[in-house]
């Protein structure tokens, strides 16, 4: 029964060689290829380098649900809540320190988005019994909400007016201001981003990953402390989350209630699963799609005040009748999930 | 000391009692057959030692250590593995993975993330699919597989934990004849490695590899011993007065 026949040019059977490389590289490799092009593209368009820029920002809070949906079966509704948390913790320390230095203000949006997800993953996911879905579902839900609502009401941080005039990104004396120069920090930020979730994702830790999204029970039996790897992955997810609120606040300026709330939350959802989750490159597409679909709807007179309806309705149709998201088109299902095992090359 | 010792273990499920004051030794090596009437309490005591249900009573000693109130995940630690009666390999990750995935268990996180023993797990787990006749469709998706091959996959996966004791639940179950004889001959080769403890229905098939058999029937021993023995049990024969 076994395939023991030996594949030309190498000694290895036929059954140990690889599976062919698939789409994905190609679509992630399009889509670096846009991104790149977009500055020089649109050049004279400072409003669309700043859709883009928004896009590129909002990716990162989709991978950061990615991470938690796609990757690992964890479902947030509450990504929004390290979003906006990081977002206002940057904003003060620029208006009371009056610091808005790269290097210390994006570490720290990291710091807080990671420790505050983790307090919340401490709570919802280590406790005696593994929790259900719904449970941490609407555990984040709550959160999330229970935020918007507290510093909707609390002065020191803007009430509902949220915090604007936020100082501007800076390293040394270079400021960052919305455009080209932000477009690139916030692509290389990105880049970095995917590339770390990227790799954990093929990692033997992503494999640990891909089985407790199937069956987190299966893999007690196999020893592993699963909740505490759910308890990683969520506060990591958390940092991804934070980083993109610090960056958020110092593009658009300003941070308000909402930027915490369940529908950011939500919009985090969509983006991820309309892209495409657990493929990392899926929820890039699907922020790209959904923002830009929204920018160019609230444009047309004629459809301005139905659009969000419009926009939701496609929505609606793409997660009912391709729950795949738009990339589940292109790329199948074998190549989604991906495989672990020794690449080819590393053989040698 | 046995490698394993149950004493009086007891389990009830809303009145109902399962499981009765039973206790088995289950020695380093051997291979110890579990047998009885349907309901008789086999995989109620294969999942109270596995941790899928905690006991009422009674306790498990596993290589020297009291486990009854362990999680499943401190049990597969102390070398427990157990292959579930209904077929629980991942469906939707290829075979090879699955059996990665049981291999690497034991790896620290550093080494999971920076994929550290990838390459040293690579031919252990080559090794366990090319013994159980899977090396063919390694790359396939384990949903994809026929229903015997997931159960080999699924012992397979289950000896890349490396146990000191196997706990196998009706591992021919749904199989043709054919693949019965396979698996047999698939699991005498471990005997070497480690200790296992099996429910089947199929009594030609346990006879063949077991060197002691438990016989239980409503929750409680009605008998214990090598085949032989068991076969002359007139106990026994009362409850499979044509069977054994």
């Amino acid at each position: 029964m076994s395939d023991t026949r030996t594949a030309p040019g190498s000694s290895k059977p036929a059954s140990r060689r690889r599976l062919p490389t698939g789409v994905l590289p190609l679509v992630e490799g399009t889509t670096l290829l846009v991104a790149i092009a977009v500055p020089f593209v649109f050049a004279q368009r400072t409003d669309l380098v700043t859709l883009a820029t928004n896009v590129l920002i909002l990716s990162l809070l989709a991978i950061s649900f990615d991470l938690c949906w796609g990757l690992s079966g964890i479902m947030s509704f509450g990504q929004a809540l390290f979003f906006g948390v990081a977002g206002y913790v940057i904003a003060l320390v620029g208006r009371d320190l009056e610091f808005s230095e790269l290097w210390g203000t994006l570490p720290l949006a990291v710091l807080v988005g990671l420790v505050l997800s983790a307090l919340f993953a401490a709570f919802l996911l280590l406790g005696r019994r593994p929790p259900t879905t719904i449970f941490v579902a609407l555990g984040t839900l709550t959160g999330s909400y229970a935020a918007e609502r507290l510093v909707s009401g609390w002065q020191y941080v803007g009430a509902g007016n949220g915090l604007s005039s936020v100082k501007l990104l800076k390293i040394g004396a270079y400021e960052f201001v919305e455009g080209t120069a932000f477009y690139c920090l916030a692509l290389a930020i990105l880049l970095l981003v995917y590339g770390g979730a990227r790799y954990l994702k093929r990692s033997q830790l992503g494999l640990v990953l891909a089985g407790m999204r199937q069956n987190e029970e299966r893999l007690a039996f196999y020893g592993y402390r699963v909740q505490l790897f759910k308890a990683l992955v969520f506060s990591l997810a958390g940092g991804v989350a934070g980083l993109g609120g610090a960056l958020y606040s110092y593009h658009q300026g300003f941070i308000g209630p909402g930027n915490m709330g369940p529908g950011l939350s939500t919009a985090a959802v969509i983006y991820c699963l309309f892209g495409g989750s657990g493929t990392i490159i899926g929820p890039i597409l699907g922020t790209a799609v959904v923002e830009v679909l929204s920018y160019v709807l609230a444009d047309i007179d004629a459809i301005k005040r139905i659009w969000p309806v419009i926009l939701g309705g496609v929505l609606l149709i793409v997660v009912m009748f391709q729950p795949r998201g738009i990339l589940g088109l292109f790329v199948s299902e074998r190549e989604r999930i991906g495989s672990y095992g020794v690449r080819r090359k590393d053989k040698g | 000391m046995a490698l394993l010792e149950i004493r009086g273990v007891g389990k009830s499920f809303r009145g109902l009692r399962a499981l009765d004051g039973v206790d088995i030794d289950v020695q380093s090596g051997s291979f110890h057959g579990l047998i009885g009437p349907n309901g008789s309490g086999k995989s109620t005591l294969l999942k109270a030692i596995a941790g899928a249900h905690f006991a009422d009573s009674g306790s498990i000693t596993f290589a020297g250590r009291d486990i009854t109130r362990a999680t499943p995940y401190e049990r597969a630690r102390a070398g427990l593995s157990l292959k579930f009666q209904i077929t629980a390999v991942l469906p939707e990750i290829t075979a090879y993975d699955n059996i990665l995935l049981a291999a690497q268990s034991g790896e620290s996180l550093t080494s999971l993330l920076f994929s550290r023993r990838r390459r040293a797990l690579d031919d252990e787990v080559w090794s366990l699919l090319e013994r159980f006749r899977l090396a063919d469709r390694a790359h396939d998706l384990a949903g994809d597989l026929s229903h015997g091959q997931q159960q080999w996959l699924e012992i397979a996966t289950a000896l890349a934990l490396k146990p000191k004791l196997l706990l196998l639940d009706e591992p021919t179950g749904g199989m043709s004849p054919q693949e019965r004889r396979v698996t047999g001959e698939l699991l005498e080769p471990i005997k070497s490695d480690c200790a296992l403890v099996i429910v089947e229905h199929d009594l030609h098939f346990i006879r063949d590899i077991c060197d002691r058999l438990t016989v239980l029937d409503q929750g409680k021993v009605l008998d214990q011993g090598d085949v032989e023995s068991i076969q002359r049990s007139a106990k026994v024969q009362q409850v499979y007065t044509t069977r054994v």
